[in-house]
């Protein structure tokens, strides 16, 4: 992340200058160790009601890697991915436990304002949810909300958004019509441009291409490839295959517990756990 | 032929017949008001004041009085209904007295409207002394109507799907940002179509205002909010049980009954037109 391309509001700038020091910093010390530690999961149980969905999940991911999660229906993983920014605080009768760090700082902490956190940790969701607005006005309005008034500045940023989420020239002649006019998969790229557009640090995808034909699919997936640079990428998929493509290392849940985590290659061709080879290979699941 | 597809004939046929009968009331009703009402209904009955004991002339001070009082209570019941309406359903945390409260509000639009009216003298004419005018009438209308519109108003916020709020806040949006650029946008015509119709019912209603405002007869206009006025329900009643001669002045009350129902109709589909515009514009 530059910190040209990334200055929104002037009101936060000094709070914004002193992240990005803070981040380069680390960026320098992730070059001399060579990889740099992004998120850090500790001890880390969740709660609905009383039920234990999520068990003792310990994991570390470093920065520009994608992490695909994987596992069958209800293991966990949308819940666990949730957690990274707190979108299960809307769900009632919820509790956490242990400590999710992102650059350092415990994301459960009373001090983290869970609507900067959601700034930081973007988020897309299984199911496309453009609002019911125009395509500029779906990318702007994350910049909207926080505060963003130069017309310029948003006409810009919504350009390189739709650019980096490889949709602008399928869109670019029809920017002021409604979003719901698009397919299924520019639907969602759109959706990935809208969570771009204020510049989080952490991407979120909950099987993003889970409704998606097989040409959308891989244009996503292209994407994700591409995204790496910029950003962390957690990525929840029922697709192994896909899994395997896009991940640079691959968790495996089941029944809320972690089993495996490792780099992708070794989780497909070399499982150090019968049951993660029993999952990759399709025995069950 | 089968068994199954004679009773879906034959159930289907029920139905139908039942949305008949219902519908043949509406349209007993309406023609007979229309028939006899019409005669009476012309310019002059609609601009002049009643003279001659009530024997001649027109309404037009109690359409004055019905209209200036549900401008007061829509002044009372929209922003206090959505409000209470945003509170419910989008902040307050789903607990025992949540759910109390939610119970009493669903009670209270079953209170009979008499009970609204003697309420309303109490509360406002009495304890806050603001005397029998319209703007005690309205307010006891508009207390009147508050449970149509907060529960309108949340059924409005419930249809919003909840990926708009997820995909808001999952943007840093903070609640209020969400349900003001996300939310109201898409609920708001709902919740005015359900507090239209509350109007239009309160507008046609005689107890509440029979003791907090509405007079017998006034032979001027309102000049003031605290002044009593005329309105169409309860000139409709006077007109057909408190009058010394009421076979004579029968039609002039057939024509009161029409422009009374006219205007509910005409509110109920300003309410209809209104929601299908927006709709529209919201899906552009």
């Amino acid at each position: 992340m530059s910190p040209v391309t990334a200055e929104p509001h002037p009101k936060n700038n000094r709070k914004f200058n002193k992240k990005m020091r803070l981040v380069m910093k680390e960026q320098d010390k992730g070059k001399k160790k060579g990889s740099l530690l992004k998120i850090k999961v500790e001890h880390f149980n969740f709660f609905y009601d009383t039920t234990r969905a999520l068990k003792d999940i310990e994991m570390q991911i470093y920065a520009n890697t994608v992490v695909g999660i994987i596992g069958p229906s209800g293991c966990g993983k949308s819940t666990f991915l949730r957690c990274f920014n707190r979108m299960n605080d809307i769900i009632r009768n919820v509790r956490y436990q242990g400590e999710i760090y992102i650059d350092d700082r415990n994301i459960f902490d009373k001090s983290v304002d869970v609507v900067d956190l959601r700034r930081n940790v973007g988020m897309v969701f299984q199911k496309s949810n453009p609002f019911p607005k125009s395509i500029f006005e779906n990318v702007a309005y994350g910049l909207k909300i926080n505060g963003v008034r130069d017309k310029d500045f948003i006409t810009q940023k919504v350009e390189k958004s739709l650019k980096d989420a490889v949709i602008w020239d399928e869109v670019k002649d029809r920017l002021h019509k409604s979003a719901f006019a698009l397919s299924g998969g520019q639907q969602q790229r759109l959706c990935i441009a809208r969570a771009l557009a204020i510049e989080p640090e952490v991407l979120l995808l909950d099987e993003p291409a889970s409704a998606l034909d097989p040409i959308a699919t891989s244009k996503i997936e292209e994407l994700i490839h591409e995204l790496k640079k910029k950003y962390t990428i957690i990525i929840v998929t029922h697709n192994m295959q896909q899994a395997a493509r896009v991940s640079d290392y691959t968790a495996f849940i089941m029944l809320g517990e972690l089993i495996e985590y490792e780099e992708t290659n070794k989780i497909f061709t070399n499982p150090s756990k019968k049951i993660t080879e029993d999952y990759v290979t399709g025995r069950f699941g | 032929m089968k068994k199954n597809k004679i009773q879906e004939i034959l159930g289907f046929n029920i139905l139908r017949l039942c949305t008949g009968f219902v519908l043949l009331f509406l349209i007993i009703i309406f023609w007979d008001i229309a028939t006899k009402g019409i005669g009476s209904v012309n310019w002059e009955f609609l601009t002049a004041a009643p003279s001659k004991g009530m024997t001649e002339g027109g309404i037009f001070p109690a359409i004055v009085g019905t209209f200036l009082v549900t401008v007061i209570t829509a002044v009372l019941a929209i922003p206090l209904g959505m409000a209470c309406a945003i509170y419910l359903n989008e902040y307050a945390k789903d607990g025992t007295l949540i759910r109390l409260i939610r119970m009493s509000i669903r009670n209270l639009s079953g209170v009979p409207s008499i009970v609204y009216g003697l309420f309303g003298v109490v509360l406002f004419v009495q304890l806050i002394k603001i005397d029998t005018s319209i703007l005690a009438a309205g307010l006891t209308l508009g207390l009147m109507t508050l449970p149509w519109t907060i529960t309108a108003s949340e059924e409005a916020l419930k249809s919003v799907p909840k990926s708009y709020r997820e995909g808001s806040l999952a943007l840093g949006a903070t609640k209020w940002q969400t349900i003001r650029t996300n939310v109201l946008p898409y609920s708001i015509p709902g919740m005015l179509t359900g507090t239209i119709l509350g109007l239009a019912r309160a507008a046609g209603e005689t107890a509440p205002i029979l003791f907090t405002g509405a007079a017998f007869f006034l032979p001027f206009l309102p000049k003031s909010l605290s002044d009593q006025f005329m309105a169409l329900p309860y000139h409709l009643y006077i007109m057909s049980t408190q009058h010394h001669d009421i076979a004579r002045v029968r039609p002039l009350a057939y024509g009161t009954a029409l422009v009374l129902v006219s205007l509910v109709f005409c509110m109920n589909f300003i309410a209809i037109v209104l929601r299908y515009k927006l709709r529209k514009v919201r899906l552009e």
